[in-house]
């Protein structure tokens, strides 16, 4: 796992209080992860703060689960 | 009961005699506070009544989309963080509905209602991860009765408590509350200005026959940005003598 994966995966654990196990690639964050609306928007402030980047709002609707993030981040981070 | 120590709250509108009366209730609760309004010197008279401590000042015209934007982000860094919002910066352009001018309307609502939705919108971001946030809007009375000649101003009032209902339903599972205090006829340099029988109608609308004061819209505004009033969320107090009961 990539160290960008693994920071993404350490704000979903503590961010949604899910088992660290079941934060994998493909998890969907509002089905898979129990996340409501409002935690996809604080998710991804917490990247934004984390990887310190910007995250619009059109790329921020297409972040829907634990890979698309880490995707984004990796194209996107510095 | 009600202490504000270590609460950093911004109050727009400071420069006006509610606004004013709520920095120093809540300054004398133990909050530090940020005051905002369009007049440099009120401001800084008001600073240095509240004395050297808790108080940051910052200048701004709320009809100026980059003022509004600025605003939170500039009492955060001053204040370091942001707890409490109070919405009080208002304006009236009144005139009869016929003759309102599309400008008059447009003013009204960019000050009233769009600027607290676009100081609220920056302030809930910090307040969410913080898990603490307390938004008080300074509404009207007239936004749940209505008033002659006061179409734009009545509209923004009632406009901020649909704003402040839907947020607070938005925000409540993050410990953020959002409510609204509605003021009737309250003493301020409008008031002073009418004469005797302008006077005698209002006073014969309000039960309790007197005009509020500043310092009892302030109360309201403490007790609502307390802890203790918690797990009221919503809700819009009315502090009107009694003029309009809900």
């Amino acid at each position: 796992m990539s160290d960008i994966a693994e920071r993404v995966k350490k704000i979903v654990v503590e961010h949604l209080g899910v088992e660290p196990e079941k934060v994998v690639e493909g998890a969907n964050f509002i089905d898979d992860l129990g996340a409501d609306s409002l935690d996809t928007v604080e998710l991804v402030m917490a990247f934004e703060e984390e990887f310190n980047v910007e995250i619009p709002d059109d790329a921020a609707e297409t972040i829907q689960t634990v890979g698309d993030a880490v995707k984004f981040l990796e194209k996107n981070s510095a | 009961m009600f202490d504000l120590t270590g609460r950093k709250a911004l109050v727009t509108g400071a420069t006006g005699g509610l606004g004013g009366a709520i920095a120093r209730a809540l300054h004398a609760q133990g909050a530090h506070v940020a005051i905002s309004g369009t007049r440099r010197e009120a401001l800084d008279a008001l600073a240095d009544e509240l004395g050297a401590e808790r108080v940051h000042v910052v200048e701004t015209n709320l009809s100026e989309r980059e003022a509004v934007e600025a605003l939170v982000p500039t009492a955060e860094a001053a204040l370091g963080g942001l707890d409490i919002l109070v919405n009080n910066a208002g304006i009236t352009r009144d005139n009869l509905f016929l003759r309102m001018k599309d400008e008059e309307w447009d003013a009204v609502i960019a000050v009233n209602l769009t600027a607290a939705f676009r100081l609220s919108r920056a302030a809930v971001k910090g307040m969410m991860r913080r898990r603490y946030g307390r938004i008080v809007n300074i509404g009207s009375v007239v936004g749940s009765t209505g008033n002659p000649g006061q179409v734009n101003y009545a509209a923004a009032k009632a406009g901020l408590v649909g704003m402040t209902k839907a947020l607070a339903a938005e925000v409540a599972s993050r410990n953020l509350t959002v409510n609204c205090i509605a003021p009737g006829f309250i003493i301020s340099p409008m008031t002073d200005a009418l004469n005797e029988k302008q006077r005698e109608g209002i006073l014969g609308r309000v039960p309790m026959n007197r005009l509020g004061t500043g310092a009892e819209i302030a109360a309201a505004t403490v007790y609502l940005a307390s802890d203790e009033a918690g797990y009221v969320t919503g809700q819009t107090l009315h502090v009107n003598g009694g003029m309009a009961m809900y």
